[in-house]
């Protein structure tokens, strides 16, 4: 039981921070910006496919860098010659736009690179169980992404909090047009902010595109997580996005862990429910069957009880 | 019956006359156009009541194929009971689709539409996430992974008709969706059609006038939810089959795409989007096997340059074309749209070429495309296509700045020019 506690709450805080690392720059974007990108997921999974087309050039560590830095410019110029664009069409426009640039950009991925999944292995030098506790090996790889999604919390609070540009991003976060009455070229903040945002998500992609599978579905099946994630947190909140991304990491895994249903909750309290109780085939569903709708349901929630979040600072 | 009286049934006859004559026009008679029109018909009601959302009431929504498909989920039931006895014939079983989706409606909706916006994007997303989450675990009525079947023309006969000829189908889609544009455009007539309007346009002061925006909302959500489970139903009898897609995310952006590929701004804009975007689906898929990507650039290139979609481009020339004055668009335009066909020329050819190379490795490079001969592992493809995109490219930046303009001049022309 310890252990698969312990096994749990690794990878829980695996799968939270790898959605921090996603959500970070999305909830950025949103907050300055407006625009839900729907197409930040796709920047993540296009990361994923940079490093590994990069990877036999570079090594890990070149694609480390590069596959990022690819990314960030796939969102630079996504903002400078489209979302500039539509952005005097209104908000459902540019949203639509997002919309089918993620679509675009899956079958970009089909195109170039086919629609089978594809196998990326950790670097040699990370690929070894670092530690083992409670019987459980810790991959090397695995406590290496944990580092930098933490490394990435710390250096962007200090970014938001300590440097010039940070202040003004801050200050457009929640007063875009004071922001660029003071003089300052808030377009051009938007487009940096994109970018980093994308490099921020290109970086996910080249942990996740090997903690995980890196195949054309992968932005699909982190996609709305990751908005539910920002909701959560609250918009343009970091602290609140770390903590509702680990927050989801952990009701995901501890939920697949259990395999209880509804019906032996029941009979703690003498209930008999069986087979021939009406809606058995509701009462029989397991936490573990539930587990992938839990983030949605606390999406539901969260915006019928308190839109603006757990930190957030206005309602979305 | 006066004049004008006659001039606003007009086109509903029209409609009426086209829908009924369709099958029977040259080349429209085959199985495979028969059933084509048949998904056609079920498109534009989808399309349409999802516009009542979109585009009447201000509500982007991204689960809408969930009352689409748990309408068609409980049509087919009951296709089933009436199987089994019940009398149900079947051209009243897309009203049970139609209920199936108000109930749901209903029961959903409440909670959604406190807010518009974002919040309501959200919110419908994720209640889609949970009702295809829920389709595979509650198998009785979802029917797990292989969806549940049916068989219409074991349902009782409805005045000599069996229902298993395709056209007989047809014609039952048509009279639904005859019946459901006319219902819809007189939604938009009604006070409850325009208090829509003023509460996508503003809520605060439809509220000031003395509505609940909520409730408003909720009004529109509902009849869009109706009409999406009348199309859900005709969806179950059309196919006999309905399985989890149907209520998926994928349906959802479709419908998205349609009525905004149509328009949403116009009542007529999601017919014409469904209508296209159907025929594309089913003519594209048989030829390229990269139809998604040529839809999804088609998407992002309507909402970067036409945000008012086909009808949007339709309206924005019609006073033109109205003054007669149509022949003078016809250099500029096409001065900037050859160059632009040869641009999408080259960026077909890369893109075929490219789909092949990486999709299908084990049919070698050697291909054929629009009757002509390739190899994709010889250089002069790639330098045909870039070039071809190259020039087509420049030479459209040069033509689109003359067009706008001459598009901009006659538009004043005919504005001024005392056309009624």
């Amino acid at each position: 039981m310890f252990d698969l506690i312990v096994l749990s709450v690794f990878n829980g805080l695996i799968y939270g921070l790898l959605l921090f690392m996603l959500s970070s720059g999305l909830t950025l974007i949103f907050s300055m910006m407006g625009v839900l990108n729907f197409a930040h997921a796709s920047v993540y999974m296009a990361g994923a496919y940079f490093a590994y087309s990069l990877t036999p050039y570079l090594g890990f560590w070149g694609a480390l860098i590069a596959a990022p830095f690819l990314a960030g410019l796939v969102g630079a110029a996504v903002e400078r010659f489209g979302l500039r664009h539509v952005h005097g069409h209104g908000h459902v426009a540019e949203l639509l736009f997002t919309f089918g640039l993620a679509y675009l950009i899956e079958e970009f991925v089909h195109l170039v690179w086919g629609r089978n999944p594809l196998d990326q292995r950790p670097p040699p030098l990370l690929d070894f169980p670092l530690f083992t506790f409670a019987g459980i090996d810790f991959p090397a790889f695995k406590v290496f992404m944990i580092v930098v999604a933490l490394g990435m919390f710390v250096a962007l609070w200090l970014i938001l909090t300590r440097t010039r540009i940070g202040l003004i991003v801050q200050a457009a976060l929640t007063h875009p047009h004071t922001v660029g009455n003071l003089g300052h070229d808030v377009p051009t903040v938007f487009t940096l902010v994109f970018a980093t945002g994308s490099a921020l998500a290109g970086l996910a992609g080249v942990m996740g595109g090997i903690h995980l599978v890196t195949n054309p579905g992968m932005a699909q099946a982190l996609g709305p997580i990751v908005f539910v994630v920002i909701v959560v947190g609250g918009l343009g909140s970091l602290a609140g996005a770390l903590i509702a991304s680990i927050l989801i990491g952990l009701l995901q895994t501890f939920a697949i862990a259990v395999d209880a249903s509804l019906a032996d909750f029941l009979r703690l309290f003498g209930l008999q429910v069986t087979r021939a109780t009406p809606g058995w085939e509701v009462w029989s569903i397991t936490l573990a069957q539930i587990g992938p709708m839990l983030p949605y349901l606390l999406l539901v929630l969260m915006l019928m009880l308190r839109p603006r979040g757990l930190l957030g600072s206005r309602d979305s | 019956m006066t004049a004008e009286r006659r001039r606003a049934l007009m086109p509903w006859g029209i409609f009426a006359l086209v829908l009924v004559v369709l099958p029977h026009l040259p080349g429209f008679g085959s199985g495979y156009a028969v059933s084509l029109l048949s998904q056609m018909g079920i498109a534009v009601i989808f399309a349409l009541s999802y516009n009542m959302l979109l585009g009447h009431t201000g509500l982007l929504s991204f689960g809408h194929a969930v009352y689409f498909g748990l309408g068609a989920f409980v049509a087919m039931h009951a296709v089933r009971w009436a199987a089994a006895g019940l009398w149900l014939p079947i051209p009243l079983v897309p009203l049970v689709g139609g209920l199936g989706g108000l109930f749901f409606a209903a029961l959903l909706g409440w909670p959604s539409t406190r807010r518009a916006g974002t919040v309501f994007a959200m919110i419908s997303l994720g209640i889609a996430e949970m009702v295809v989450a829920l389709s595979y675990m509650i198998v009785s009525f979802f029917g797990g992974e292989e969806g549940i079947n049916g068989d219409r023309t074991k349902a009782p006969s409805f005045l000599g008709f069996g229902f298993g000829p395709q056209i007989e189908v047809y014609y039952v889609i048509a009279a639904w969706c005859f019946a459901s544009v006319a219902a819809m455009y007189a939604f938009t007539r009604t006070p409850v059609g325009r208090m829509c309007n003023a509460v996508r346009d503003n809520p605060e002061r439809a509220e000031f006038v003395g509505y609940n925006p909520q409730v408003v909302r909720y009004v529109a959500f509902m009849a869009a939810g109706f009409f999406a489970g009348i199309a859900g139903g005709l969806n179950a009898i059309n196919y006999e089959i309905v399985t989890a897609i149907s209520v998926g995310a994928a349906t959802s952006g479709a419908v998205l795409l349609m009525a905004f590929i149509g328009g949403v701004g116009h009542f007529v804009g999601p017919v014409l989007g469904a209508v296209a975007i159907t025929y594309l689906q089913v003519s594209l898929s048989d030829f390229t096997h990269a139809w998604l990507l040529y839809f999804g650039l088609m998407f992002v290139l309507m909402v970067l340059f036409a945000p008012g979609g086909l009808a949007g481009l339709w309206f924005m020339h019609a006073p033109i074309l109205r003054a007669g004055l149509g022949a003078r668009l016809i250099g500029p335009y096409a001065r900037a749209v050859g160059p632009a066909l040869v641009l999408a020329l080259g960026a077909i050819i890369a893109i075929e070429v490219n789909y092949r190379v990486s999709t299908r490795p084990d049919l070698g490079t050697a291909f054929e495309f629009a009757g002509i001969a390739f190899d994709a592992s010889q250089p002069w493809v790639w330098l045909l296509a870039g070039s071809l995109a190259a020039a087509g490219f420049w030479g459209m930046r040069r033509g689109l700045g003359p067009a706008f303009e001459r598009h901009a001049s006659l538009m004043a022309e005919a504005k001024g020019g005392g056309a009624p």
